[in-house]
């Protein structure tokens, strides 16, 4: 059990992701923990078979802990066996040598060089954004070498330069067609990783209702100036959509959980995230106890938000723990949306732009009649593994009454 | 351009100085005989008596009277017959020498050159064939440098004659009569503090100085035609002020370093070579930083299979080459 926390002593282990004799990739998934402040995925440290899992789903364990054993294959450099000599067999004169670095020092049955890998090997590797596990090494004892790094190189091709920090690319991406190449940013890279998984894994499904807000429009035009004043913040529409898909979540908590092979775990904490776009990307920061707060409450904390994901000074806890996305994509104007599911959560909900349009009524003094109302879709995007149609559409019909509700009688602390 | 032997590359370097500037004098033993190893031949006839002055066999005195005339204006070139035998003068080039800049706040300066030979591989024993570089390497004031081929011996002499501070010369004295290369005509000097790269590769990189850079090259040389492994041969010439940029650009050339030379191991040139490529270029390794140097032993023993074991030769330079190249 990683250390995940300054805080954290402890996990619960939520899913395995590999199974005993599956092979791991070094920083490959490896297990879903879930711990007081965040649930995360623990990457595996090196590459390997995982062998033994100690720690079930279920079981709660110490930080430094076991949770798995994972067998680490020794790689022996078979091509340049030459310059290896068995220990004790070597020249005389290399005694005037201060350290003779080829002689191998560990005994062959122990750890090998694998995943250890010199600066230059590593400034070189950042610097392409290679994953050194598919880098053959021709070195002593299967060691990767300066050289070797080089080659696979210029065998791969001018591929794009990965940034510093960047986490290894999945995969050899096809070459590019003649164009200009822009660099990957870790936040791209990242966004990338997320939605190819959760678009590859997730059976999405997807349901739209409408609303009428018009009493919400008219409210709102009336008091947000004063609010801002008061406040310090605008109050937006989203900050609405946010409380009444909060109460939503209460009666339909099915919607606030996530997917894993031993069952749909229910989360105890709505926390629900917001995505913002900056100009790095698409960056998600999450409310946490988002139904603890009022709707004012809401309305400075998104723009807060808003800000400092703008700004980049986001910190790891406010991207983290998120149980339900909102996005606002109604602020690019859409009216309609099919969003790709924030994994592993089991539901993200769109709010579109609210635009005043002619729509039947039924509350005229003599029946039916067309009247210009303030309409505003709100699509939704589910995991068909955890819940089907029906209740994703008892959830909508739930959040559409809430947001035709509000009005002046509406508190907003 | 013409080719000279290394050792008449130095006499006409001593010679030409001598005829441009009546400030330049050379003293050592026997010196007005052409020396040992005839390096002032024919100059007692040129310049007279005056400025090719015989000495006691008293190093300390050789270097403290060179120091009083160079604070009286002159240039002196004191010679010590072996480098081995430069001890008894330490005092004086520490102490006298290589402080007075330091002492009278940049007000006197001492613009001496000592040359002294050294270096084995000549069957020279214990009192003729050691390396004493690293004693001063460790003394700011002094400037040291180590010419290995006839054009460098000539430029960096003229260079260190020019120099207004205390500059120690070791000349290889196998590299005398063995070394034949051409010399550039006219006056030129070689700068001091400038390493020199003599060979491209981009598989290891070996710094070395002295006579060791022409078995650096033969061993690269071999090596390029029987393994395919290409080494960069950087020749420091210069160890104080030793060329920080050549050594740091050498080393992220190829990320695999090997240090050579036939001074002591422990605490030798090496050493910083390899502190500061480990401080300042470690991003850029690719395998430990190696040396390759004369076993800590107080000098090279007369038997030639024993003074063979000792000194790092081509053959064993292109072992740690073969060996680095490989990890």
């Amino acid at each position: 059990m990683p250390m995940i926390g300054e805080s954290v002593t402890e996990g619960t282990v939520l899913r395995w992701l590999k199974a005993e004799g599956d092979r791991v990739a070094r920083d490959e998934p490896l297990v879903e923990v879930e711990t007081e402040k965040v649930d995360v995925e623990i990457p595996s440290p090196w590459a390997g078979v995982l062998q033994r899992i100690v720690a079930r789903v279920g079981d709660t364990v110490p930080v430094g802990e076991p949770l798995a054993y994972i067998e680490v294959k020794v790689v022996v450099g078979a091509q340049h066996a030459a310059p290896l000599q068995p220990a004790g067999a070597r020249p005389v004169e290399t005694t005037q040598v201060g350290t003779p670095p080829a002689q191998p020092e560990r005994p062959a049955s122990g750890e090998g060089p694998a995943g250890r890998y010199s600066p230059a090997v590593l400034a070189l590797a950042r610097e392409h954004g290679l994953d050194l596990s598919q880098v053959k090494g021709t070195g002593i004892e299967g060691r990767i070498t300066r050289k070797d790094v080089l080659a696979f190189v210029a065998a791969r091709g001018a591929v794009a330069a990965a940034p510093p920090a960047a986490p290894p690319a999945p995969a050899v991406a096809p070459r590019p067609a003649a164009g200009e190449v822009m660099r990957l940013t870790p936040t791209r890279r990242t966004i990338a990783e997320r939605m190819s998984r959760s678009a590859r894994t997730v059976p999405h499904a997807w349901l739209a209702v409408e609303a009428d807000v018009t009493r919400l429009a008219r409210w709102r035009q009336q008091i947000k100036d004063d609010f801002r004043q008061r406040e310090g913040a605008d109050l937006t529409f989203l900050a609405f959509a946010v409380n009444a898909v909060v109460r939503a979540l209460k009666e339909h908590p099915i919607l606030n959980s996530s997917w894993s092979d031993d069952g749909i775990v229910l989360k105890r904490e709505i926390n629900v995230g917001v995505a913002v776009a900056t100009g790095e990307g698409l960056i998600v920061p999450v409310i946490h106890g988002t139904d603890r707060l009022s709707i004012a409450a809401l309305a400075k904390k998104l723009s807060d938000l808003g800000e400092r994901a703008r700004a980049r000074k986001l910190t790891i806890q406010d991207v983290q723990g998120g149980t339900f996305t909102i996005d606002n994509t109604g602020a690019f104007g859409s009216i309609m949306s099919v969003p790709i599911i924030n994994y592993p959560q089991a539901a993200i909900l769109t709010l579109e732009a609210v635009v005043p349009r002619p729509v039947v009524v039924d509350d005229a003094p003599d029946g039916q009649a067309i009247a210009i109302r303030h309409m505003v879709n709100l699509c939704l995007s589910f995991d068909h593994r955890i819940l089907d149609g029906a209740q994703a559409g008892a959830f909508m019909a739930s959040v559409k009454v809430k947001m035709e509700a509000f009005g002046p009688d509406t508190p907003l602390h | 351009m013409a080719v000279k032997q290394y050792i008449e590359a130095i006499r006409d370097a001593l010679d030409e100085e001598m005829g441009a500037d009546p400030r330049v004098l050379v003293m050592g033993e026997d010196v007005q005989e052409g020396g040992v190893f005839r390096a002032t031949e024919g100059l007692l006839e040129k310049y007279g008596p005056g400025r090719v002055i015989d000495t006691p066999l008293a190093e300390s005195s050789i270097v403290g009277v060179a120091i009083g005339a160079a604070f009286n204006g002159m240039r002196p070139v004191a010679e010590i017959q072996f480098a081995d035998f430069i001890h008894p003068a330490m005092n004086q080039i520490i102490s006298e020498a290589a402080r007075i800049r330091y002492r009278s706040n940049g007000a006197f300066c001492c613009p001496i050159v000592v040359r002294a030979p050294f270096g084995g591989g000549i069957h020279g024993a214990l009192h003729h064939s050691q390396s004493v570089e690293a004693f001063f390497f460790h003394v700011p004031g002094l400037k040291i440098v180590v010419p290995s081929t006839p054009a460098d011996a000539k430029g960096l002499l003229r260079a260190a004659i020019r120099d207004d501070d205390p500059v120690l010369y070791f000349e290889h004295k196998r590299a005398y009569r063995l070394l034949k290369d051409e010399v550039p005509e006219g006056d030129y000097t070689v700068p001091i503090g400038r390493a020199q790269v003599r060979r491209e590769g981009d598989d290891v990189t070996v710094f070395t100085y002295g006579f060791m850079m022409h078995e650096a090259l033969n061993a690269a040389q071999r090596l390029s035609k029987e393994d395919g492994i290409e080494a960069c041969v950087v020749d420091l010439r210069s160890l104080s002020p030793l060329d920080r940029d050549a050594v740091l650009e050498g080393a992220r050339r190829t990320g695999k370093v090997l240090i050579v030379h036939e001074d002591n191991l422990t605490g030798g040139v090496g050493a910083e070579v390899a502190a500061i490529i480990a401080e300042h270029a470690f991003e850029s390794l690719d395998g430990p930083i190696m040396r390759l140097a004369a076993p800590d032993v107080p000098a090279f023993p007369y038997a030639a299979p024993l003074e063979d074991f000792c000194l790092p030769n081509a053959e064993k330079i292109g072992d740690a080459i073969r060996r680095l190249a490989a990890y």
